[in-house]
């Protein structure tokens, strides 16, 4: 199962907690908004993520579980909702 | 001028009994699941512009709905706020009954009892007139006026126009298949996909599949617009080279320079390179290029492509929905830049190739993506004019 970051662009406004918080995997573009394309969470970076999700005040940023052993819909409410994988 | 008849357009007669005379009563069969098989084997994708395979959607779309014990949405998409694209607009104007058919169609299978169908202004009034006459049947089939604005045509968007009256794009997930801004599953089509949906329930697959190639199968309709003599919509089979194409909008009226593929958020290709190659995803994918939504634009030797890109890209960025940041702010300032280029200040390139990475793939839809797209293989077709403008000319003759 590997975990990746994604942003809800229409939710996010370009404030970057998430960037200050999660240097390693999220940069910010020209005018502040986060490059996270499909960026893949190594293990030992999933704490620093999680709290990076759970900073953002807009609940724009979000962490998603794929592959085997992964649930669908239900599974991915509770990550968006608790930052929690 | 296509491989098989009847063909999509008609010969001026939009009324019923024109339509029935000339494609036959529409018997949809009980058994939906052969049906569905049917389309499946037609090979059919959306002729909205991503080409997605139209039963996987449908089928989707229908396992969602039985799963959660609601009916879904059905929608029709005609929206066509692609400025540069008549074809949707023509065959709401011209075949209405075709229309209205494939949304019936597209609505048994997917087990809902009724279809909205969006138009854009300037086919509602001849879409509710077919639906006015119509008798009552098993799928209630109403029109709905489209929201303007180019993103309005998106499908999310214009699910959310249909079901709660704001046209702008949702982003995903969730997917529109599994629950779309009306809180069901979702089936949005373009409204030629569902024009073809109701000849496949007709003549079946082989019969669609007549035409077109193999790995794309059917007939598609093209806007060949710029420097033709003919300009205008047109049925072609997929992968009729794209010579034949322009011929049959009157051939260049000028010595072509370049084209541009699918849409204003397309793909620009130099003539030389494009003339020879299959109107086809196939055929195009050297070039980067998709069919799309059919557009096929000639730019003559005597107009400047990166002028009509800038102007373009001015167009896309003031269509911004302006709920993302690399969409808002990334297409405004590339637009600016590109503009500059045009018109002559070529220091702003390396600019232009940082914004073009830093804005693709990023927001709610595809609608940067598209742009970013444009602005690229203009860079490369136009990659000579670059340095004429660096100099203060310019190759348009």
């Amino acid at each position: 199962m590997t975990v990746e970051l994604r942003v809800d662009y229409i939710a996010c406004d370009g404030r970057g907690i998430c960037a200050e918080m999660l240097p390693e995997l999220i940069a910010t573009d020209d005018w502040g908004f986060p490059v996270v394309a499909g960026q893949t969470v190594p293990a030992r970076l999933l704490g620093d993520a999680r709290v990076a999700v759970r900073a953002c005040p807009l609940l724009a940023l979000r962490l998603e579980a794929s592959g085997p052993g992964h649930h669908q819909a239900r599974h991915r409410l509770r990550v968006l909702r608790s930052g929690r994988v | 001028m296509i491989a098989r008849k009847p063909g999509l357009l008609g010969d001026g007669q939009a009324g019923l009994a024109a339509h029935l005379a000339r494609y036959g009563p529409l018997r949809c069969s009980a058994d939906r699941a052969a049906l569905l098989r049917e389309v499946d084997r037609s090979g059919l994708t959306g002729r909205g512009g991503a080409a997605f395979p139209a039963a996987r959607k449908i089928a989707a779309v229908a396992r969602n709905a039985a799963a959660c014990g609601r009916e879904p949405l059905v929608i029709g998409n005609g929206t066509e706020a692609e400025p540069a694209i008549d074809k949707d607009k023509t065959l709401m104007t011209g075949s209405p009954h075709l229309v209205i058919d494939g949304a019936q169609v597209a609505a048994v299978l997917a087990g809902a009892a009724a279809a909205v169908i969006v138009a854009h202004p300037r086919a509602l009034d001849a879409m509710r007139h077919a639906v006015a006459e119509r008798a009552p049947a098993s799928v209630r089939v109403s029109v709905q006026r489209a929201a303007d604005g180019f993103v309005a045509g998106e499908a999310t968007a214009t699910a959310s126009w249909a079901a709660r009256g704001t046209s702008k794009p949702t982003g995903t997930p969730p997917r529109l298949s599994g629950r779309g801004p009306a809180g069901v599953p979702t089936l949005v089509h373009n409204v030629e996909t569902l024009a073809h949906l109701a000849l496949i329930a007709r003549y079946g697959q082989a019969w669609f599949r007549s035409a077109g190639t193999a790995e794309e199968p059917g007939s598609m309709l093209v806007t060949v617009s710029g420097a033709v003599r003919a300009p205008g919509v047109r049925e072609i089979g997929i992968g009729t080279p794209v010579w034949r194409v322009i011929r049959q909008a009157g051939g260049p009226s000028e010595r072509p320079r370049a084209l541009l593929f699918g849409g204003w958020s397309g793909v620009w290709a130099s003539a030389a390179e494009a003339t020879e190659l299959p109107l086809s995803a196939a055929g195009l994918a050297r070039l980067g290029a998709v069919p799309g939504a059919g557009l096929v634009e000639v730019l003559p030797a005597s107009a400047c492509g990166l002028r009509e890109t800038a102007r373009i890209a001015r167009y896309l960025a003031s269509q911004s929905a302006g709920q993302c940041g690399p969409c808002a702010f990334g297409l405004d300032a590339l637009a600016g830049e590109v503009s500059r280029i045009a018109a002559g200040h070529v220091d702003g390139i390396a600019l232009v190739r940082r914004w073009l990475g830093q804005v693709d793939g990023r927001g709610a839809c595809s609608h940067p993506s598209g742009a970013v797209r444009l602005i690229r293989s203009a860079m490369r077709v136009f990659d000579d004019d670059l340095a004429e403008h660096a100099a203060g000319r310019c190759e348009a003759v």
